[in-house]
């Protein structure tokens, strides 16, 4: 078991040295000087070089990129050239929307999907199963934007039931800020139970043609016993880590939907640092959303360890 | 196996079955897959039947039917694919009553299947549920069909375990399949078919996958158990040898039909069909073994089953017999009676 | 079918194979879409009397009628006429991604599958970009490259060649243990030739299948950026940007979002069923992972 995760964190630990490397190479090869961009145009060529002197800007890259590092590792993710705040403090903002966002999502698609899925195995070839894969298909060939637009005309411009777009102040109760994220996680969870439908059907057609489910009917057990307990219990195990890669990939892959509905996000803080060049927001947005993805991915393995009885260290 | 366990065990007295107290007559079973070329047809028309306590050894090469005969009885063809287009197959239930299990609906299926007839399978690594301790779903069987609540049916489970000889039972209630052994697994396996007393086992290969001193193991249990619990036993198999250790009754399948039919000693001492003969004269000792020491079986019958749909329309036997004439390949022949309860389906019979 | 029954004239393999590919309903409506939205891409001009750039205000946000099949836009311009325009900017950037990533991410796979020594680094990187969802690599990456057509293109490119590059490496492993690659090899079989001619062979079916779902990933991901407006620039009618443009008038004319929408739906949808048609048929087992 410790051996196991001690190779885990190895592996997961080489992922996010290079992971860290692409970013800073990112924003390092980009075009335009860093230290010009953040004193804007008035600025003088002997005030870039100082500010450049002050950053390390003038120093070799491998150099820059140690001392960067050395200030992450501390925590340290560096100024926002914008926003007159730390990266860490405007990433600390944004997660909770992200957060709540990522987690109804989740849910909807599972709520979604597994159900679909496992009627779909069941009934194999009969039309609710062919319903349910072009569903499936649609939905991954939806853009989330237009989906959401086709909503919020809908449901918030025409019936008025939800708010159309942003998130709610701080001050505001937390009900009335999530009350603004049903939309979107709708979007979010509707589009994303593709794949697991398609994931689920496809677990479970694996499953029901097992041995020990022919046991269970041979024992007489009523086909949704069968189904339900001896099938699904084994078919979700690797179910399971396709829910939690979709998480993985929501906290930072939701930038689309954030924008369209104003949501005060980290995908949403990407785009607009993106949109003025705020490359130490990128940079730190970035190894955070890549980090929390590498986590919730050993998250998932442990999970997976877990479920299946198995699988024991 | 050596000759002398062969003619102990034939020298049973061996009940007779009829069909007006049998457990199970099967009569004229005809079972069809429809598949992407066509139908194809494994079971042609099969008669046999199993009387209450004793233990009919269906016997052929793979391909000749005999895992699609237990199906067909439990009721578990791949569906839609498969079903029953012809025949009956009457069991007597414990209450007396007798139903066509080749037309019984879902539901009445469903309130037999374990309680009244069970099965054991070939794969004991894989006909266990792995995410289920072993407990569990012995104890699931029980509540299911005997209506006790959870406690009592985990202790059921207990004495079942107990009864299959599985040694601290009691901690391997809670254990899962995969933390045992294969021979370890079958008995569970048969402590599960055996958890609500059926009056029918269908054992599908129950030894097959196993290694020879636990086939022996295991043969030895099934025997005891049969002994102390007194049901009818369908054992399938394609080993002679597992036949005159285990069966008072004895029924040869080839290509979808029964060849031969008989008491073990009967078919044993004289085999009045020459698919019979062949299979025989691959079993004793001095034949040839391969290197896990088992007979090479069929060495003696050259060729092989012919594909269900591509059968000649005579004897589906002639093409490999060496006493095929002309009018064996012109109509498949009858059943004929050779000897009282012996029966072949061989026009030539008299000339072996 | 005509094109099934002209291909198996002059080889029978193929006709085959096309035949087995579109005797599903499915696929076979699928391609039909994809190569009516190919046709009319080509034919842009004479698919409409309108200039897709030719500005009326005075007719601006009509809705869908017999001149205007889709309405027109916010200064007056044939939406039909752009969807159709759009079809050559959408469908070109998305073959282009493709083309690119599969040529990179296949010779990466190669590389990493063949050299042992070579594969942890390759592998490393692919994983390290992997961990960034699609659509947020893509952002970062215009944001290094800046918004142009070409970048849009370069940047989608490198997002999906680790996809190319993880299964080709995956069947390289599997192939290159074959005896036939084994005996390639002691016959003297230059490396080159061994990877190109008896290994990329073998795994060109999960490509093929992979490259499909790409295309249509691809299109959705431009569709995105243009619509952050870190794509396509706004001047340029792709999918995408329509329905960016067309965002703040849905209210009052919502054909403006709808239709270039329902392009990128249908463009998807179809790619998507010739790529599961694909799966079915060259290798049943692709079917469970996906």
């Amino acid at each position: 078991m410790f051996r196991y995760l001690m190779s885990r964190f190895a592996g997961m630990l080489a992922v996010m040295l290079i992971v860290a490397v692409l970013v800073f190479l990112l924003t390092r090869l980009a075009p335009g000087d860093p230290a010009a961009l953040m004193l804007g145009d008035q600025a003088t060529a002997e005030d870039v070089a100082r500010l450049r002197a002050q950053y390390g800007l003038d120093q070799p890259l491998p150099l820059q990129f140690v001392y960067w590092l050395g200030e992450v590792l501390q925590g340290n993710l560096g100024q926002s050239i914008f926003l007159q705040q730390p990266v860490t403090a405007a990433l600390a903002e944004r997660a909770e929307p992200t957060f709540f966002l990522t987690l109804f999502s989740v849910a909807i698609a599972s709520l979604i999907g597994i159900p679909c899925g496992v009627v779909s195995a069941v009934w194999r070839g009969r039309a609710l199963d062919q319903a349910f894969t072009g569903v499936a298909m649609l939905g991954a060939s939806i853009p989330s934007f237009w989906f959401g637009l086709i909503l919020i005309q809908f449901f918030s411009v025409k019936l008025g039931w939800f708010p159309v777009a942003g998130y709610g102040d701080p001050d505001v109760p937390l009900a009335e800020r999530l009350w603004h994220l049903v939309l979107p996680a709708c979007v979010l969870g509707i589009l994303n139970s593709a794949l697991i439908i398609r994931f689920t059907r496809a677990s479970m057609l694996d499953v029901l043609g097992e041995d020990y489910v022919r046991t269970a009917r041979a024992m007489g057990h009523a086909e949704r016993v069968v189904v339900l307990r001896h099938a699904l219990r084994n078919a979700l195990i690797p179910i399971i880590t396709v829910i939690g890669l979709t998480a993985a990939l929501l906290i930072g892959g939701a930038v689309v939907t954030e924008t369209v509905f104003g949501l005060p996000g980290v995908g949403n803080l990407v785009v607009s640092a993106v949109l003025r060049r705020d490359y130490p927001v990128i940079q730190g947005a970035l190894l955070a959303i890549a980090a929390v993805y590498v986590l919730i991915n050993l998250l998932i393995d442990l999970l997976y360890r877990v479920a299946d009885p198995r699988v024991r260290f | 196996m050596t000759v002398s366990t062969l003619q102990k065990t034939v020298a049973r007295p061996a009940p007779q079955a009829e069909a007006a107290t049998a457990l199970l007559d099967v009569r004229g079973l005809r079972t069809e897959f429809r598949t992407d070329g066509g139908v194809v047809t494994p079971l042609l028309g099969v008669d046999f039947s199993v009387a209450p306590g004793e233990t009919l050894a269906l016997v052929g090469e793979s391909g000749s039917g005999k895992s699609v005969t237990s199906l067909s009885i439990m009721g578990l063809l791949a569906r839609p694919a498969g079903r029953i287009a012809a025949g009956s197959a009457l069991f007597r239930t414990r209450d007396g009553a007798s139903v066509d299990l080749a037309r019984a609906d879902d539901a009445t299926l469903r309130r037999l299947r374990g309680r009244e007839l069970a099965m054991i399978f070939q794969e004991p690594m894989t006909s266990l549920n792995p995410v289920l301790p072993v407990g569990e779903q012995i104890a699931d069987a029980v509540r299911l069909h005997l209506g006790l609540d959870r406690q009592a049916a985990l202790a059921h489970a207990l004495r079942m375990l107990e009864l299959v000889e599985i040694p601290a039972a009691r901690q391997r209630l809670r254990e899962y399949p995969h933390q045992m052994s294969g021979g370890m697994r079958q008995r569970v396996m048969i402590a599960l078919a055996l958890s609500c007393e059926p009056r029918l086992l269908i054992a599908d290969e129950p030894t097959t996958a196993l290694d020879v001193t636990i086939q022996a193991q295991i043969l030895v249990l099934m025997r005891k158990l049969q002994h102390e619990l007194g049901m009818g036993i369908l054992f399938i198999t394609h080993n002679l040898g597992v036949v005159a250790e285990t069966a008072q009754r004895v029924a040869v399948m080839y290509a979808g039909r029964i060849v031969e039919t008989g008491t073990v000693r009967e078919v044993f001492k004289a085999p009045k069909h020459p698919y019979t003969r062949g299979l025989m004269e691959c079993l004793p000792a001095n034949a040839h073994r391969d290197e896990r020491g088992q007979p090479v079986r069929l060495k003696a019958i050259p060729g092989q089953v012919a594909a269900p749909g591509r059968q000649p329309p005579g004897c589906a036997f002639a093409p490999r017999c060496a006493f095929a004439e002309p009018r064996c390949e012109s109509a498949v022949p009858a059943l004929a009676a050779v000897a009282p309860d012996h029966q072949s389906r061989c026009l030539r019979w008299s000339a072996l | 079918m005509a094109a099934a029954a002209s291909a198996s004239v002059s080889s029978p393999g193929l006709g085959l194979a096309l035949r087995k590919l579109f005797r599903r309903k499915v696929v076979l409506a699928g391609a039909v879409a994809l190569v009516v939205l190919v046709l009319l891409a080509l034919f842009a001009p004479f698919a409409s009397p309108y200039d897709p750039s030719a500005l009326k205000v005075l007719e601006r946000l009509r809705g869908p009628s017999a001149l205007h099949w889709f309405g027109t836009d916010e200064f007056g311009r044939d939406i039909f006429t752009r969807v159709v325009v759009g079809a050559r900017y959408s469908l070109t950037i998305g073959a282009l991604t493709v083309l690119i990533a599969t040529v990179a991410g296949t010779l990466l796979g190669l590389c990493a599958g063949y050299f042992r020594r070579l594969d942890t680094p390759i592998m490393r990187v692919v994983d390290a970009m992997m961990a960034f969802p699609d659509i947020l690599l893509a952002i970062a990456l215009m944001a290094m490259l800046g918004a142009s057509l070409f970048n849009v293109v370069l940047a989608l490119a490198i997002v999906y060649t680790p996809r190319i590059a993880r299964i080709v490496r995956a069947s390289t492993l599997v192939v290159r243990e074959l005896l036939f690659v084994e005996a390639a090899r002691a016959l003297g079989v230059s490396t080159a030739r061994i990877l190109f001619r008896h290994i990329l062979l073998n795994t060109l079916s999960p490509i093929l299948v992979q490259a499909t779902f790409i295309f249509a990933y691809a299109i959705l991901a431009e569709a995105g950026l243009s619509f952050l407006g870190v794509g396509v620039p706004p001047e340029i009618p792709t999918w995408g940007t329509m329905v960016a443009a067309g965002q703040q008038f849905a209210d009052q004319a919502f054909w403006v979002v709808l239709y270039p929408g329902l392009a990128i739906v249908i463009a998807a949808l179809s790619l998507q069923m010739v790529g599961d048609g694909l799966r079915d048929m060259l290798d049943p087992r692709l079917r469970k992972s996906l």
